[in-house]
């Protein structure tokens, strides 16, 4: 029962609350360790890869990550019932509207100094949205994480 | 290719031929009345097999238009097209740590007009949301768009079709418009595919655009296409957006789906970023023909975005667009709700800079489309396929009108010169109407040669290519260097008339024994003589005259 609620409430926080995210619907994107803290599965891990092309590089980084989940989840304990949501505390001001005049720009080679890469006037990005190659054919630490005691029993 | 040649009375057949080359031209429109019969006999042939049972199609398209402002939808940076690259970018377009978006009034004004124009109700209050997904030109990691709120909603878009055999029939048609939404633009990627790497360009991160988002209420390419040519007009109308394709300014995505008439709707693709009008029919017609080939040699359609390959002329899966995705849409935090006002509810104490006025928006909303095509057939009572011709092609209405104001010929007439002749030299040689070598008040002269029985019709069409290669001679200029007035001289044609009977002893014979339409080949003779300088009326009285004047000769 524990592990049921757990895995519903990460994934309020987690995915929209419209739906699970894609190719998660059936597996739980947590469970439970021995100890009552979650882990985040393989799946949820390759998931976040391929959508935000960050490489999670080591058993440190995503342990930081489930941290960071274990701290967000504190708002789940707070009592909403019969409260209205809001979207931010400044709905009740008026949205201040903007003359459509040009006052911004032209700082091209500013703005560049912050990037790592540039190229002439560009921004140098990996390439875009060419999506990860399977999780067994990439060469990522999870590939190579075994399955241990403490660790989540693969479930591909 | 039978199969595909009834695309659109809502039946659609598989194709004999699948050719991945040329498929994506079913010649639509066909009557209903063939259509039917041609299901039919198909059915009888058909036998056992569920195949050759027509299948339905369904369309549904959701457009991005530009919104045409000096400013971006939340920053104050400049919008225009192939500036060099980021320096149209503010910190906000860069989405530094910060910087916080401010509304457009614009904007805002350009989605109400559009709306109202597209008969939709405008939400007097509307909210903004993050739609979130990862991409190096998104730099914030979300768009700013309304998600659960938009600024207009439940709309209608009365658009027209020509069909027929010589697509000379206007076909009425309507698609409802399910939703107008504000948001913001994405910056542009250039994929390096052999340094592997892709070089980011943010001038257009943050434009405005109005998505139009539109119920599935069309069955073939060619019905999309001519909604997409009607909101185009109708935008451009407005000046809430310039909707050149070409630039990116009115990008198409299409969901379609098929199914057999009476049972639910199937499974659907999304054919994405089709940016060119030539494409949009073929691009859909192609993914319709492919889910009919797919499922009826037992496959399956799967829920995939794909995009449409110009060269191949077919639609790809997109890879990365691989499974549902999850937006995680939530209210934009830093945006409070967008209220806006009508005649009635004006609030008082706030400046004036701060309030839309949907009521004084509707006021000034300019001529739309139906309406000029409207004008155009009451005022010079041409057809009304021929008012959607002028208004396609730009400047072609000025054109039209230039001409009518310089010449004594009826409109009726006048239309047919523009269209057939002029119109025919500009697709043919692919010259807009605003660089074409004749110009209005030039045609208008050579029309009223015309007109006062200076120069006959061919003539005038001789004078017409001249003036087309020419180098913007007067047309009476042309016809005086060329001699083609009409022949005045009565003796001279008389003449002329008697040396073609002269030559044409059998076709005067015939005409004699009572074969009245012989008489037409003689007059066509005479007028080859004169290079078509006499006037057919003179020449058939003269030849007349003649013929009963002259004796019966036996022939040689």
């Amino acid at each position: 029962m524990w592990a049921l609620r757990v895995s519903s409430l990460a994934r309020a926080a987690f995915c929209s609350r419209s739906g699970n995210s894609a190719g998660l619907s059936s597996v739980p994107p947590f469970q439970e360790d021995g100890r009552g803290r979650k882990k985040v599965t393989l799946e949820l891990l390759d998931h976040l890869e391929r959508l935000a092309l960050v490489d999670f590089r080591n058993q440190e980084g995503v342990e930081r990550l489930e941290k960071a989940i274990e701290f967000a989840d504190q708002l789940l304990s707070i009592n909403t019932d019969g409260v209205e949501p809001m979207d931010s505390v400044l709905e009740d001001r008026c949205l201040y509207l903007r003359e459509d005049n040009v006052t911004e720009g032209n700082f091209a080679e500013e703005l560049l100094k912050n990037a790592n890469q540039t190229l002439e006037e560009y921004f140098i990005a990996p390439p875009g949205n060419i999506p990860l190659p399977k999780l067994e054919d990439r060469d990522t630490f999870l590939q190579k994480k075994k399955p241990s005691a403490d660790m989540l029993p693969l479930t591909f | 290719m039978a199969a595909s040649a009834i695309g659109c009375s809502r039946r659609w057949f598989r194709a004999g031929n699948f050719n991945f080359g040329n498929v994506a031209e079913p010649r639509c429109w066909k009557s209903l009345v063939l259509a039917s019969t041609f299901f039919r006999s198909a059915s009888k042939t058909a036998g056992k097999q569920n195949r050759d049972v027509p299948w339905a199609a369904v369309v549904g398209l959701e457009i991005h238009a530009q919104i045409s402002s000096n400013s971006k939808l939340f920053s104050g940076s400049q919008v225009q097209f192939a500036a060099p690259p980021n320096s149209l970018v503010s910190f906000f377009d860069a989405s530094l740590p910060g910087t916080l978006p401010v509304l457009n009034r614009r904007c805002v004004e350009a989605a109400v007009t559009t709306g109202l124009a597209l008969n939709c109700t405008i939400n007097k209050k509307s909210l903004f949301d993050r739609k979130h997904y990862f991409y190096a030109d998104l730099q914030a990691g979300y768009q700013i768009t309304q998600h659960r709120l938009p600024i207009a909603v439940n709309g209608s878009l009365p658009y027209s079709l020509c069909t027929g055999k010589n697509q000379n029939e206007l076909v009425s048609k309507t698609v409802r418009v399910k939703q107008i939404q504000l948001e913001q633009d994405s910056g542009k990627s250039l994929h390096d595919d052999t340094g592997h790497q892709t070089l980011i360009d943010l001038n257009r991160a943050g434009v405005g655009l109005m998505e139009v988002v539109m119920e599935p209420d069309m069955c073939c390419g060619k019905e999309a296409a001519a909604a997409v040519r009607e909101l185009q007009l109708i935008l451009q109308a407005l000046g809430s957006s310039q909707a050149n394709m070409a630039e990116g300014q009115l990008r198409v995505d299409a969901n379609i789906s098929v199914h057999h008439p009476g049972q639910p709707y199937g499974v659907r693709t999304e054919v994405k970023n089709i940016n060119s009008a030539r494409f949009l029919a073929k691009a859909i017609d192609y993914e319709i023909q492919r889910q009919i080939n797919e499922l009826e040699s037992g496959g399956t359609i799967l829920n995939e975005t794909r995009a449409f390959d110009y060269k191949l002329g077919c639609t790809i899966a997109m890879r990365d667009k691989e499974g549902k995705q999850d937006y995680r849409f939530m209210p934009e935090p830093n945006l409070p709700p967008l209220i806006l006002y009508d005649a009635k509810s004006l609030p008082t104490h706030t400046s004036h800079l701060q309030v839309v006025n949907i009521d004084q928006l509707q006021e000034q909303l300019p001529d739309l489309p139906s309406v000029k095509r409207a004008k155009l057939v009451e005022r010079y009572g041409i057809q009304p396929q021929h008012s959607f011709t002028l208004l396609n092609e730009d400047g072609l209405i000025e054109f039209f009108e230039t001409v009518i104001a310089a010449t004594q010929m009826n409109p009726k007439k006048v239309i047919g010169w523009i269209l057939k002749d002029v119109l025919g030299y500009l697709k043919q040689y692919n010259v807009m109407v605003e660089e074409s070598p004749i110009s209005p008040l030039l045609l208008a002269e050579l029309l009223n040669l015309l007109e006062s029985g200076m120069i006959s019709s061919s003539a005038a069409k001789q004078v017409l290519e001249i003036m087309w290669n020419g180098e913007g001679k007067s047309p009476t200029l042309i016809v005086k260097e060329k001699k083609l007035e009409l022949i005045r001289d009565q003796n001279e044609l008389e003449h002329i008339c008697q040396a073609v009977m002269d030559g044409h002893q059998k076709e005067v014979e015939a005409i004699k024994k009572g074969n009245k339409k012989v008489l037409n080949k003689l007059i066509g003779e005479v007028q080859r003589e004169t290079r078509g300088r006499s006037d057919p009326v003179s020449v058939k009285q003269i030849l007349e005259k003649q013929l009963l004047l002259q004796p019966t000769k036996k022939n040689p």
